[in-house]
């Protein structure tokens, strides 16, 4: 079977793994979009984080013994915490200063990071199995389906939405909306705001760590595999605009694909496509096709 | 103008201390920060993307050094190579030729982040990097991961062979002072005044009825002009283009550079590019250590320190540098 000339294997084959892709752009851009929400700064260590959340995986196996599955609620919560903990002791005085301060600082921590797990584990990939009950894949006639890619984009979606449901939906997402929009008056409410931008940053931080562990069995696990995937997701935020949550959501999975299916078509281009649809949204809608115009 | 005489003295003499080769490259990586801090320090646009015109520039200087032939693909039904044929240029003509690349990049990269202000231009001038990184990694020119290895240094203007270290030196130093004394000039002019006034209140200049867009934009060119003719001597001093230079990591690079100079001062570029270099080169034998090193004084900068070191000695002699 044959589509636009292309065998449907190899087109279902590079969907697929433009799905992937997807949803991790759009994980990690969601994250970036309610850290930049309540702090007014962009996590340029969010890859950094997307890569710790891996690393926490592999070495909770590697020492404790724990699996896949405790490391996917585990990971992201010591990660979360580690968050917390640079909010605490170092973003925490840069709120009142110009934005790129904040880039500078979280860039300075990515380099950190990065910096020191290449010393320890060096530049190569270090493999992390896909846990037993997930090995194995179905054919469903058109092509090959691994059960654990289907599980990945699954789970992204399920964790895109329920974050989307809590801030657009819930209370303590009213909560968050209106800090946004105002913090002094809701600080006046009796509503400790600090402590929101705290948790904030330690559950965007978490999001990506979840990422990272998601990504563990598909990508190996190394030192650099958030630095160049955050400047993608870097432009997938500009592409979508930072205003909307669920804007984020589906520009990441657009995006995803349309990069998988680059591969099919025009493999040369399939590093740049994403820069060039950027360019192309700057040129029609500069404020992204989501967001909100500055 | 005290303080620029004392740096010329300072730099003529030093190649009689310091190993020329390190001051060439300090003196290329300074009109890189300086070209850097025009945008940052004078407009507040943060380019997290500079690596784009240093890098390709110092290509197309080394390319045209060592070939000279430029091939360009155009689209005509179906794609065609347009070949100029050209012999191996010497020097000056080879780093014109790669800031004049360099300007064109700035024009097309500026016309498109301008569009978006604060931290929206920074990511994107750092998306179009990358992008142009990519095709530096597959343009048959560059070849790749080699780089372009053993471009002649040639004669300048014919007549001064560059082989010779002191003549090299020479020619970086006043490529360095005129580029300098540029800037220098760009600040202070009328131009320069109302670049500052953008970075106070774009608004408030809008009001006044700047086209600020167009203020940027010509500041943004300027900057990448600027940063290619370091990139393009770099590649002549060196002998050397590689993907080192159009990787993030060099503009990030750049950025530290600057912050660890101080934003915003006319000195603080040079005497930043000149301690990261320094860094750099006594701490090589830590490896991979220099990059921790490196993000640890990006953190230290930003929560301690963020007049720079220039910035901070000025403000306590209460001077501007």
């Amino acid at each position: 079977m044959e589509i636009f000339g292309i065998p449907s294997q190899a087109l279902f084959g590079q969907l697929l793994i433009g799905l992937i892709n997807g949803s991790f752009y759009a994980l990690l851009s969601l994250g970036l979009a309610v850290i930049f929400g309540m702090l007014n700064i962009i996590n340029f260590a969010h890859g950094a984080q997307y890569m710790l959340g891996a690393f926490a995986a592999f070495l909770l196996l590697q020492l404790t013994g724990l699996g896949y599955w405790p490391a996917l609620i585990v990971a992201p919560i010591i990660v979360g915490l580690s968050g917390i903990l640079i909010e605490r002791t170092m973003l925490h005085w840069l709120y009142k200063l110009d934005h790129l301060y904040g880039l500078l600082l979280t860039f300075g921590l990515a380099l950190i990071l990065e910096g020191v797990f290449r010393n320890y584990y060096g530049s190569s990939g270090l493999p992390y199995q896909v846990p037993p009950s997930l090995q194995g894949g179905h054919n469903l006639g058109f092509m090959f389906l691994p059960n654990y890619r289907a599980w990945v984009i699954a789970l992204s979606v399920v964790v895109c939405f329920g974050t989307w449901f809590m801030i657009e939906k819930t209370r303590l997402g009213a909560y968050l909306r209106a800090a946004t929009e105002n913090p002094t008056l809701v600080r006046a409410f009796g509503i400790n705001v600090p402590r929101m931008i705290t948790l904030t940053y330690g559950f965007g931080v978490g999001l990506a760590a979840l990422a990272g562990v998601m990504a563990a069995p598909i990508y190996n696990v190394s030192p650099q595999m958030g630095a160049d995937l955050i400047i993608v997701v870097f432009a997938v935020v500009v592409i979508g605009g930072m205003g909307s949550i669920m804007g984020a959501i589906v520009t990441g999975f657009a995006l995803g694909v349309i990069e998988g299916l680059t591969k099919v078509f025009f493999p040369e281009a399939s590093n740049t496509v994403i820069f060039v649809i950027m360019a192309i949204v700057l040129l029609i809608r500069p404020a992204g096709l989501f967001g909100r115009s500055t | 103008m005290v303080t620029f005489v004392v740096m010329t003295l300072v730099l003529l003499v030093a190649p009689t201390f310091i190993y020329p080769v390190f001051l060439m490259k300090a003196l290329c990586f300074a009109l890189f920060a300086c070209a850097f801090n025009l945008l940052i320090g004078y407009v507040g646009l943060l380019s997290f993307g500079h690596a784009l015109f240093f890098g390709w520039a110092s290509y197309v200087t080394a390319h045209l050094a060592k070939i000279g032939t430029v091939s360009l693909p155009f689209w005509f039904g179906s794609w065609k190579w347009l070949v100029i044929p050209l012999p191996p240029l010497s020097p000056e003509l080879a780093i014109l030729g790669g800031a004049l690349v360099a300007t064109l990049l700035g024009l097309v990269t500026g016309i498109l982040a301008i569009r978006r202000q604060g931290i929206y231009f920074a990511m994107i001038t750092l998306a179009l990097a990358q992008m142009m990184f990519f095709f530096a990694l597959q343009a048959p020119f560059t070849h790749g991961e080699d780089g372009i290895q053993a471009v002649p240094r040639g004669m300048l203007f014919g007549m001064f062979d560059l082989s010779d270290t002191t003549t090299m030196y020479f020619t970086v130093l006043v490529i360095f002072l005129g580029s300098f004394l540029l800037i220098y000039r760009i600040i202070h002019s009328p131009f320069g005044e109302v670049l500052k006034a953008i970075r106070e209140n774009e608004n408030r200049a809008i009001s006044l009825g700047y086209k600020t867009e167009r203020y940027k934009l010509v500041a943004f060119v300027l900057s990448a002009t600027l940063a290619g003719v370091a990139g393009g001597t770099k590649a002549i001093v060196f002998q050397l283009a590689s993907l080192t230079d159009v990787h993030w990591t060099m503009s990030g690079e750049v950025v530290l550079m600057t912050l660890v100079g101080g934003l915003g001062t006319v000195f603080g570029p040079v005497v930043g590019a000149f301690v990261i270099i320094a860094m750099q080169n006594y701490l090589a034998g830590f490896g991979q250590w220099v990059t921790v090193i490196q993000g640890v004084i990006f953190v230290a900068c930003v929560l301690l320190f963020r007049r720079g070191v220039i910035g901070e000695i000025a403000h306590i002699l209460r001077i501007r540098l």
